[in-house]
């Protein structure tokens, strides 16, 4: 059994990090309520776009602009794979490359071709050790970023299926439920398929555009496919400190649990040389 | 009480201003336009430059760095842009993307120099400690 001292220092070590996770914890706590905000900052943006194309879109159904076509025959996807930049957050990278590994097996499988672009660390270090290949990455996005920090990511992928090189776009990432649920989710970006327009929006009536609707709807697109990435990255990044807060919350729970039974076998050791000692010394009296 | 009209200007993470306004004006793809109550519904795209409203008779200043303007007959929305943004710069920024990817695939050589040098720096640091405790031996 190990010995007074050894136990005392490893109690002394392990309250350390139990400090460190509960501290690690804490600021998980404050950055989430943080990107919750943020989340729900970006929303009037991306309900109004949609708004305004789900019209455009409906009001001039002759111009169809390539996102919104169906392609007749994919011959290669992209994804776009949202992740955090850190770790230490729980399963969360793991179960989101896991969930969509399995979505480019079954394409693959199909006979189709995969391009990947990466979004933070854990996803570009993590498809850089895979065969498919990797187009574009954006990394070091820190827990607020901002839209045009994603513009080059998202292009890439743009351009390649404006040139026809893939024939359709999905995003990857963590949707947020609550603190203790996130759910991995693949979205389909392109081709996009704006719902129908509700009542109020199908009355006949359309606007006035400068220059023109074509320019106007071309440009609302790119805008778009970007905001809805941007609310991918941002609704990622409060999965990431819910999911961070949660396993330090549990790290530090364990390392009570832990402090705990070590407390008990110190104070048992203690007992027992403290016994032994009196048996010792009654012994030594009695030969006396 | 002149008449008045909603206004919501939103950028695609914050929203900068909300709230009913007498007038607003705007720096159109096509030249400034100024926009009050009961205007026909318009879409157009803006230019980098200011946006005013018009509250009270008192003027509030925005800058945008581009965007849309939409007016409809009970709202005006301006979805603005958060940077600038030009068909080069975008097309720098994606070429940036590009190369980064190709950086970090190339990188896992790297890393593993980095594994390698630090290694060599324990044990370089590691010596020099022996070396020095060597020569405290022999001066004393």
């Amino acid at each position: 059994m190990a010995s007074g001292k050894e136990i005392r220092t490893q109690i002394a070590s392990i309250k350390n990090t139990q400090k460190i996770t509960r501290a690690m914890e804490m600021v998980a706590a404050s950055k989430m309520r943080k990107a919750q905000e943020r989340m729900a900052a970006t929303r009037p943006y991306a309900t109004k776009i949609n708004n305004v194309i789900q019209h455009l879109a409906f009001a001039h159904p002759e111009y169809k602009h390539v996102y919104l076509q169906d392609r007749a025959e994919t011959k290669r996807v992209g994804y776009i794979v949202v992740s955090s930049d850190r770790g230490l957050c729980g399963g969360l990278n793991n179960n989101l490359f896991k969930t969509a590994l399995k979505d480019i097996k079954t394409k693959i499988d199909g006979g189709l071709e995969v391009d990947v672009c990466t979004i933070g660390k854990k996803a570009t270090s993590f498809f850089g050790r895979l065969p498919v290949n990797l187009t574009g990455q954006a990394v070091q996005l820190g827990d607020a970023p901002r839209p045009h920090e994603l513009i080059g990511a998202v292009k890439v992928m743009l351009d390649a299926y404006e040139e026809g090189t893939i024939d359709s776009l999905y995003l990857v990432y963590n949707e947020f439920v609550n603190t203790m649920t996130q759910d991995n989710k693949i979205m389909q970006l392109l081709p996009a398929a704006p719902e129908a327009p509700s009542e109020e929006m199908s009355h006949h009536w359309d606007y006035i555009y400068e220059p023109d609707a074509k320019d106007v709807l071309d440009h609302l697109l790119v805008r778009y496919i970007e905001s809805l990435v941007y609310q991918g990255v941002v609704e990622n990044i409060a999965c990431e400190q819910a999911s961070r807060m949660v396993a330090m919350k549990s790290a530090s729970d364990n390392a009570g649990d832990l402090i705990d039974d070590l407390q008990l076998v110190y104070n048992k050791a203690r007992q027992a040389s403290i016994t032994q000692e009196i048996s010792e010394i009654v012994a030594g009296a009695a030969a006396v | 009480m002149a008449m008045t009209i909603h206004v919501d200007i939103v950028s695609a993470d914050t929203s900068i201003y909300s709230g009913l306004v007498e007038a607003v004006f705007a720096s159109a793809i096509m030249g400034e336009v100024g926009i009050y109550p009961r205007h026909t519904p318009m879409l157009t795209r803006l230019k980098p430059g200011e946006v005013r409203v018009l509250v009270d008779g008192k003027e509030e200043q925005f800058y945008v760095s581009g965007g849309i303007l939409e007016v409809q007959p009970s709202i005006i929305t301006i979805l603005a842009d958060t940077a600038v943004r030009a068909d080069d710069l975008d097309e720098a920024s994606a070429l940036e993307a590009k190369a980064d990817a190709e950086r970090s695939l190339k990188d896992s050589g790297a890393k593993l120099d980095y594994a390698e040098a630090q290694a060599k720096l324990a044990e370089a640091m590691a010596q020099l400690r022996s070396i020095e405790r060597m020569r405290k031996g022999n001066t004393h």
